[in-house]
């Protein structure tokens, strides 16, 4: 490290410019670790989908039913092992900002298509023998403070019978896969079915559907369309991670703007660093020609270019994914679970690490290059 | 000895033979140096002078390694420079040379200690060993106490003293200094040229200078006068026999 007292002095000979260029850089590795944790939570549904699941909804929107009676046709199916139907409550607790998502499940196979999502034993008899009983996800119970034995009332807003119904929080349940979802809220769907209006009956919002193989997938989603043909209720049968990125596509092709807006801001701060650079290196074209004269290679040179461009992108991209591990959690608690949980992974920071000191290379490089290519008479002529 | 008709000894530290720098600029030829021989030999003191644009600065990058003749060949301690790669001559240039500027050159963001130790990081030497030899430059040119000053905080004629210490640190063949006084007073400048006197007389160094200054030039063993690129003149005709154009 003989030489880093060079390359430090160097660094901090125009300290406003280094910290604005370290801003810049700390600026851009926040917005990016920003944006990676969004376009994460976004996809969280198709990463952790189950590969041997497949969803099956009305072919003219999710929103539209489809009838009860598809159950057991579609547990008939060759490789179907369980089949289990859901529906979208959409009830309000406490406030409209208090959000997280409710589903009307099928009591008896809900553990068979979802094993991964585990209720203790115990939790889950009680809730089988409690009409009103309820199951929370981890993070929604903890952010309410429920305890086992609450009772929650929701206000339900989307079916007939308005009004406030009241659950019996019977367990809690936690995802055994990395970054599950532990945010929704199940309840009976004989307790559902029980007070929906006429019209509804018969008929559930969903169905997933277990398979014995992921290899059948596509064979299982064929049969199941080709049964519903030509009825009222078409079918559209997805693989649940399909299902999941089509659901987010709802919001528009955030994965293209989010990319989009990440390399606008790279590409900029390249332009931005690059020029800092070229200023540095020209403003000491004399000093670098001195080092050339006294013995320094064209590869020094160009090595303390690249050093000083490095550690200014080093310490800036470190500041700015440091900012990113502090805002992110206050993100997401200021979200009220409208997104899946916002994690900043070692692979976000990994990501963000590296394509800073990409840019902090390829700013230092033409610069650097110049600096090498530079003729010590012509550079000392100047001096 | 110093010598211009090319009949120098073989012994000469220095040999220069029939050396040629040719420009062009706009299409036109301007020869800088034309068919230059020069011997020198260990321990000597030489200054070039001459008008603007007579070629001091070219011949001095010349046998600095700075820059390529266009014909003529340059041997400095039994080494071919001419015929170097650009990478063999930037190590030559460590081992053999020490510049002296007439800007001083100083990095302004090091210490007197860190612009002086900058050629001993091309060494091998370990941390102390290099301490050791910038103390003792920084000693031989009156500034010992001065190791962590900046140059800002230096006079003129300080911050050329560390420059001289800077050229000899890593203890080179010879040194090369350009207008080493062009930015000094009488009184810096008289300090300086006592100094560079010092090298010659006590470290038996080899010195080329090249100046404007007669009173400077005349601290020198031998004068050399450079007119559009010839040598014509020198303070001792007995051995300037030659010169100028090959």
């Amino acid at each position: 490290m003989k030489f880093s007292g060079l390359i430090f002095a160097n660094l901090f000979r125009k300290k406003l410019r280094l910290i604005l260029t370290i801003g810049s850089f700390a600026v851009a590795l926040f917005l990016f670790a920003f944006l990676a944790v969004v376009r994460g939570a976004f996809n969280r549904g198709a990463d952790v989908a189950g590969a041997d699941r497949l969803v099956t909804i009305n072919r003219v929107s999710i929103i539209q039913p489809l009838p009860l009676a598809y159950r057991d046709k579609i547990q008939r199916i060759p490789g179907v092992l369980a089949v289990t139907h859901n529906n979208w409550f959409g009830g309000v607790y406490q406030d409209e900002k208090n959000f997280f998502p409710q589903f009307v499940i099928d009591p008896e196979n809900q553990r068979k298509v979802f094993p991964e999502l585990k209720v203790p034993e115990d939790q889950w008899q009680n809730f089988l023998k409690d009409r009103q009983g309820a199951i929370a996800g981890a993070k929604t119970a903890q952010r309410f403070g429920w305890k086992i034995g609450d009772k929650i009332p929701i206000k339900n807003i989307s079916y007939g019978t308005s009004g406030i119904w009241d659950f019996n929080l019977d367990g809690i349940y936690h995802s055994e896969r990395p970054g599950g979802d532990e945010g929704q809220f199940w309840f009976q769907w004989d307790y559902f079915e029980e007070r929906m209006p006429a019209t509804f009956k018969g008929n559930t919002g969903w169905y997933v559907i277990k398979l014995d193989s992921p290899d059948k997938a596509a064979s299982v989603a064929k049969t199941i369309d080709d049964m519903a043909a030509n009825s009222s209720f078409e079918t559209k049968t997805n693989t649940e991670s399909e299902f999941a990125a089509s659901w987010v596509k709802q919001f528009g092709n955030i994965q293209v703007l989010i990319i989009t807006i990440g390399s606008v801001v790279f590409f900029t701060l390249l332009l931005v660093t690059g020029n800092t650079m070229a200023i540095s290196v020209r403003e000491r074209a004399g000093e670098l020609a001195v080092l050339k004269a006294i013995g320094f290679s064209d590869r020094w040179v160009l090595m303390f270019v690249l050093a000083e461009s490095l550690i200014i992108a080093l310490v800036g991209g470190l500041l700015g994914l440091v900012l990113a591990l502090v805002a992110v959690p206050t993100l997401g608690a200021a979200l009220n679970g409208m997104l899946p949980a916002l994690i900043l992974s070692p692979t976000i920071l990994s990501i963000g690490l590296a394509t800073a000191l990409l840019v902090g290379i390829v700013a230092g490089l033409l610069p650097g290059i110049g600096a090498m290519r530079m003729r010590v008479v012509n550079a000392l002529r100047r001096v | 000895m110093v010598e211009v008709d090319g009949n120098g000894r073989n012994s000469s530290q220095i040999q220069v033979r029939g050396l040629d720098k040719t420009y062009r600029r706009g299409g036109e030829e301007i020869h800088v140096l034309q068919g230059l021989n020069l011997d020198v030999a260990k321990g000597d003191f030489v200054a070039f002078m001459g008008p603007s644009g007579s070629g001091k600065t070219t011949l001095l990058n010349l046998l600095g390694g700075l820059d390529v003749p266009t014909r003529g060949s340059i041997t400095v301690a039994g080494d071919e420079i001419t015929h170097m790669s650009a990478s063999k001559l930037t190590s030559w240039r460590a081992r053999h040379v020490g510049f002296i500027f007439q800007m001083y050159n100083l990095i302004p963001v090091l210490t007197a200690f860190q612009n002086v130790e900058l050629p001993l990081l091309l060494t091998s030497l370990s941390k102390s060993d290099r301490r050791k030899h910038v103390e003792t430059a920084l000693n031989v040119v009156g500034l010992g106490e001065r190791v962590n000053h900046y140059p800002r905080q230096l006079s003129g004629g300080q911050e050329q003293r560390v420059a001289i210490a800077r050229a000899i640190v890593a203890d080179p063949t010879f040194l090369l200094c350009d207008e080493p006084t062009g930015d000094l007073d009488r009184k810096s400048a008289d300090e300086i040229m006592l100094l560079i006197e010092r090298l010659v007389k006590e470290y038996n160094k080899t010195v080329l200078m090249v100046t404007h200054d007669p009173l400077v030039a005349q601290r020198a063993d031998t004068t050399l006068h450079l007119e559009k690129g010839l040598l014509v003149e020198a303070n001792e005709p007995q051995q300037v026999s030659g010169g100028g154009a090959a």
